[in-house]
């Protein structure tokens, strides 16, 4: 799918906060100086064809009472599909990379409780045999996250 | 924290906003309860930091934004702060975090990661962060994505 001017302008402000009323989307439309209907219309196109991944709120697991920590494993190349299946298994692994580095292995873990990081690593660890190094942030630098499209 | 009508919320969204002219009204009856009051819990969640945005999150590849580099420094202690803070205001910079080294095989304790349309403009980028560190970096290294393994965000168990 080709993108066209009017789809990079819905998608450089959708990536922007969208306000809390009734009707944000004949919000935003108004903004962009088009029809709400062909707003839903182009959103709705970028979603099935995978440019949105999502759209809505973003939460934060740690304000809720929970925590998130990056961690990677060093996983030897002939049993990387059969780690992976175990460690993807587990619903706390948010997201997974494939990385070049020693340790090849890259994901987040997102839980409900702090104590929560520890139990699901130390399974990983006891399920795959090989260590989890855990890495949560200490401070984050955070400005916006944004792609120009 | 949260509690049970918080919680049935967060449930109902986790999946997204519907694109539908009135999306809370529909979440609302969903849940039973009103749009007013639907608004109200969702500003309050966002005061407090649990929602930190409503917003679209991009499919980089899909953007043509193939390239993504995590870039990860050895940074004196007690310039991390000064240093992240700028990294992190760098306009091609989506996320940039201080984090704890793993010693002897991680000596690295800042994180920036970098996109760009191939390793090129990637490669680039990581060289202006080089120098905005200098004498303050004593080590570096770069870990592509060669391979997504899982993208799902946060899911909420389901409780009883």
């Amino acid at each position: 799918m080709r993108l066209d001017e009017t789809d990079r302008a819905i998608l450089n402000r959708m990536q922007d906060d969208l306000p809390l009323i009734p009707h944000p989307y004949a919000a935003i439309a108004t903004e962009l100086g088009i029809p709400e209907s062909e707003l839903l219309h182009r959103l709705s196109r970028m979603k099935e064809e995978r440019i949105i991944t999502r759209f809505g709120p973003f939460f934060d697991a740690a304000a809720m009472g929970g925590a998130f920590c990056l961690c990677a494993m060093a996983v030897p190349v002939e049993n990387f599909e059969t780690v992976l299946t175990k460690v993807n298994a587990h619903a706390e692994v948010a997201h997974n990379y494939e990385r070049t580095h020693r340790l090849n292995m890259w994901f987040v873990l997102a839980t409900e409780t702090p104590e929560g990081i520890e139990a699901t690593a130390d399974a990983i660890e006891r399920e795959t045999g090989i260590e989890v190094l855990r890495f949560p942030k200490l401070q984050e630098f955070f400005i916006g996250f944004r792609v120009a499209a | 924290m949260i509690d049970a009508k918080d919680r049935e919320i967060i449930e109902a969204l986790q999946g997204g906003l519907p694109l539908m002219p009135a999306p809370y009204a529909r979440v609302a009856e969903r849940l039973g309860m009103d749009e007013d009051a639907l608004l109200f819990r969702l500003a309050e969640l966002k005061s407090r930091g649990v929602i930190r945005r409503i917003a679209a999150a991009p499919n980089h590849y899909k953007l043509g934004m193939t390239s993504n580099g995590m870039t990860v420094w050895d940074v004196q202690n007690d310039r991390v702060t000064e240093l992240g803070t700028q990294i992190g205001a760098l306009p091609f910079v989506t996320h940039c975090y201080e984090r704890p080294r793993a010693l002897p095989d991680w000596p690295y304790n800042l994180f920036a990661m970098v996109h760009g349309a191939d390793r090129d403009e990637v490669e680039e980028k990581r060289a202006e962060i080089t120098a905005i560190l200098g004498d303050a970096c004593r080590a570096k290294d770069i870990l592509y994505s060669t391979r997504i393994l899982k993208k799902t965000g946060l899911r909420l168990k389901a409780k009883g």
